[in-house]
C-alpha cells in the first residue's frame, strides 16, 4: 500500500492529444497527490475524457488519435517506448460512464477477469480477492447468494459498482473515473460517492465530474479544464471558494457551462 | 407453421414478414389485415394494402410450394412410408426408393464445409473486424464478397478441371498412404466425391460466415472493448473476451446460415460430387447429395414413382433448409437483442 504522506503518484507535463488533427487537450501539466481524490470538472466538449484516456493510454486505442507529452506514474514514464501499455493498464485501472460489465460472463467472473488477464489462476485467491473487491466496491452484501449469475442481471447501479469491484480486484495504484454516476439515480450515486471516500485509502483516485457538488462533496483537489487547457487546479476548498481565474469563478457559480 | 405465428414487431436482419398472420377465415383475415387501416388517408391505404399483400404473397408462396410438395410426393409417401428416410436402396430400374445415401450425402459434403469453412469464415471476420489496417480490410473484405457472386456452376468447372484433378493425382494418394487405415481415409482416389464437394461448397459458404461474422462483431460497443482493454487485456485477449464471447449466439447463427447455402447448393456439387447414391465410409468416395440427385434424375425420370420420389427428397430437403435457416435467424435475431439491451 502506498504511504499516507503527500508523495506524486502521477504528473502529467505538456500532455497533448490529437483526434487526427484536432487537437482536443493542449498541453496539461497536472499532478495527482498520492491517496487524494483528484476531481475533473470542465464544461461538456472540453477535453476531460479524452485527458483521463491519455493516463492509461487508452486514448491510443481510438483510430487515428495519438498523445505527446509526458505523463509519470511515481518513476516509470509510462509513455516511454518500451513501456508495454497493457503493464500501464493493470497499474491504472479505468472505470467508465457506462457500466460495461462482461454480458457473457457470471459477476463472479466479471469480477476475477482482470486477474485472469493476468495470468492468476488460483481458486481460492480467486474467491478472496472476489469478496475483499466486491465489499470495498459496497456491493457485496447485494450479491453474495447470487455470485454465478449473469452479470447483465443486475440493476444499472449495481453493474457500475460491479465495475469498480473489478477494476479494484486487480490492485492498481490509481484508479480513473469518468463521469461514472452521470448515468445512475441519486441513490446509486450516492453510494458510489461514499465508497469513492472509502478507497481512497487504498487507491488514488481521479474522477471526471460534471457535476460540481459531487467534485465538492469527494474530492481533495480539483482541476478545471476549459476548451483543451487546464485552467485552475486547486485543493477543492480552495477552488469552490476562491477561485484564481475568472473563467473557474464563472464556472463554479454556474454563470456557463 | 411457426413462420405464421411468428412474433411481432421484430427485427431480423434479414426479412421475414413482419406482420402477425392468423389464418382464420379467409375473407375476414383479408378485410382485417389488408385493408382495415382506420384513420387513414386513402394513399396510405393503399400502400399499406400493397405493403401487406407483398408480406402475405411470401407466406402464401412458401405455402404453396410446400403443398405442391406433399402432393407431388404422395406416391413415394403412399408406397414407401417412413422407411424412405432410413433405407439406403436408391435404384430407379427397380424402382425401389430409399432416401437414405442421398441424406447422408448431403450431411456430410454440408457438415465437412462446415468444419472448414466456420474457422475460416470467423477468423476472416475476426482479421477484417480486429486486425487489419482499414485500407487492407476493405480490399479484402470486398475480393471475399466477390467470391459469393462467382455462379455455382463456375465453382462447379473449377472443381472439375482443377481441384478434382489435384486431389486424385497429388492430395488424395497422400492422404490415403498416411492415414489411409482410417475408414474416413481409405482408397481408392476419384477425386470427384465427397471431400471436392466439401471443398467447394466451403469455398462457397466462407463469404457467407464471413460477411454475418463480421456485421456481428461491428454491433459490439466500442464500450464493451474498452471493458477488456481498460483491465488489462492484450489485443488477443480483447478479442477472445469482449468480441468472440459476446458474439457466440450471432456466430452460431452465422454457421447455421452457412450450412444452410451447403445443405441446398445444388449446381457445384452436382458437378462434383460423383453421382453415386451409395453409403461408402471414406471421404473421398463418390456420393450424392439430396440436391444432386434431383438435378441429375429429375429430368430423365420416366416413371411415376421416380418423379414422387424426387420430390419427396425436395420436400425432405426443404423442411431441413428451413429449419437451419430457421433457427440461425433467431440465433442472429437474439445476439442483436441482447447487444441493444
Ligand atoms: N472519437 C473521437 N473522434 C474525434 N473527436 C473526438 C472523439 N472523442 C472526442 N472528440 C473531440 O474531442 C474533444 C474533447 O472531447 P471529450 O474529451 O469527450 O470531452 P469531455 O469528456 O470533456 O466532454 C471534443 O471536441 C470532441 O469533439
Ligand atoms: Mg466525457
Amino acid at each position: 500500500m502506498v504511504d499516507h504522506n503527500s508523495e506524486l503518484v502521477l504528473e502529467t507535463k505538456g500532455l497533448k492529444a490529437y483526434f487526427g488533427d484536432n487537437l482536443a487537450v493542449r498541453g496539461v501539466d497536472f499532478k495527482v497527490h498520492s491517496n487524494s481524490v483528484t476531481a475533473i470538472i470542465g464544461p461538456s466538449g472540453c477535453g476531460k475524457s479524452t485527458f483521463i484516456r491519455c493516463l492509461n493510454r487508452l486514448h491510443e486505442e481510438v483510430p487515428g488519435a495519438r498523445a505527446e507529452g509526458s505523463v509519470r506514474l511515481k518513476d516509470q514514464d509510462i509513455y516511454a517506448k518500451d513501456m508495454d501499455p497493457v503493464m500501464v493498464r493493470r497499474q491504472i485501472g479505468m472505470v467508465f460512464q457506462k457500466a460495461n460489465p462482461f454480458p457473457g460472463m457470471t459477476i463472479f467472473e466479471n469480477v476475477v477477469a482482470g486477474l485472469k488477464l493476468a495470468g492468476i489462476r488460483k481458486k481460492s485467491f480467486l474467491e478472496e480477492t472476489a469478496e475483499r473487491s466486491l465489499t470495498h466496491a459496497a456491493l457485496w452484501d447485494e450479491v453474495k447468494n447470487k455470485l454465478h449469475q449473469p452479470a447483465t442481471s443486475l440493476s444499472g447501479g449495481q453493474q457500475q459498482r460491479l465495475c469498480i469491484a473489478r477494476t479494484l480486484a486487480i490492485d492498481p495504484p490509481v484508479l480513473l473515473m469518468d463521469e461514472p454516476t452521470s448515468a445512475l439515480d441519486p441513490i446509486s450515486t450516492s453510494k458510489i460517492e461514499e465508497l469513492i471516500l472509502q478507497i481512497k485509502k487504498h487507491v488514488t483516485i481521479v474522477i471526471v465530474t460534471h457535476n460540481m457538488q459531487q467534485a465538492a462533496r469527494v474530492s481533495d483537489y480539483t482541476a478545471f479544464f476549459l476548451l483543451g487547457e487546464l485552467v485552475e487546479f486547486d485543493e477543492t476548498s480552495k477552488m469552490f471558494t476562491v477561485p484564481k481565474d475568472k473563467r473557474t469563478e464563472q464556472y463554479v457559480t454556474g454563470k456557463f457551462g | 407453421m411457426n413462420l405464421l405465428q411468428y412474433s411481432p414487431r421484430t427485427h431480423t436482419p434479414i426479412a421475414i414478414p413482419q406482420t402477425t398472420w392468423r389464418i382464420g377465415n379467409l375473407a375476414t383475415f383479408i378485410r382485417k389485415h389488408l385493408l382495415q387501416s382506420p384513420g387513414m388517408r386513402f394513399g396510405d391505404k393503399f400502400f399499406l394494402f400493397l405493403a401487406r399483400l407483398a408480406g402475405f404473397s411470401v407466406i402464401l408462396l412458401l405455402a404453396l410450394i410446400l403443398v405442391y410438395l406433399v402432393y407431388a410426393s404422395l406416391p413415394a409417401i403412399q408406397k414407401f412410408g417412413v422407411s424412405f428416410l432410413y433405407t439406403s436402396t436408391w435404384d430407379p430400374v427397380r424402382e425401389v426408393f430409399g432416401a437414405l445415401p442421398v441424406i447422408y450425402g448431403t450431411l456430410v459434403t454440408s457438415f465437412l464445409a462446415l468444419f472448414i469453412a466456420g474457422p475460416i469464415g470467423v477468423g476472416i471476420a475476426l482479421f477484417l473486424n480486429e486486425l487489419a489496417p482499414k485500407r487492407v480490410a476493405i480490399v479484402a473484405g470486398f475480393l471475399i464478397e466477390m467470391l459469393a457472386a462467382i455462379p455455382s456452376v463456375v465453382f462447379g468447372l473449377w472443381g472439375i478441371f482443377v481441384l478434382a484433378p489435384f486431389l486424385r493425382e497429388s492430395f488424395q494418394p497422400w492422404m490415403i498412404d498416411t492415414l489411409g487405415f482410417i475408414p474416413l481415409f481409405e482408397g481408392p482416389a476419384y477425386g470427384v466425391g465427397k471431400f471436392a464437394s466439401g471443398l467447394i461448397l466451403a469455398l462457397m459458404i466462407i463469404p457467407t460466415i464471413s460477411s454475418i461474422t463480421k456485421e456481428i462483431f461491428k454491433t459490439i460497443p466500442a464500450h464493451q472493448r474498452e471493458a477488456a482493454i481498460a483491465l488489462g487485456g492484450t489485443r488477443w485477449e480483447v478479442m477472445k473476451i469482449s468480441v468472440l464471447k459476446a458474439s457466440r449466439s450471432g456466430i452460431f447463427g452465422a454457421l447455421f446460415l452457412g450450412l444452410g447455402r451447403a445443405l441446398g447448393e445444388t449446381m457445384a456439387v452436382t458437378m462434383v460430387i460423383g453421382n453415386r447414391a451409395q453409403i461408402m465410409p471414406s471421404l473421398f468416395s463418390p456420393a450424392q447429395t439430396m440436391a444432386s440427385v434431383i438435378a441429375n434424375e429429375y429430368a430423365e425420370a420416366t416413371s411415376d414413382i421416380h418423379m414422387a420420389a424426387l420430390a419427396e427428397v425436395g420436400l425432405v430437403l426443404f423442411g431441413v433448409t428451413f429449419l437451419i435457416n430457421f433457427a440461425a435467424r433467431i440465433l442472429i435475431h437474439r445476439m442483436g437483442r441482447s447487444q441493444n439491451a
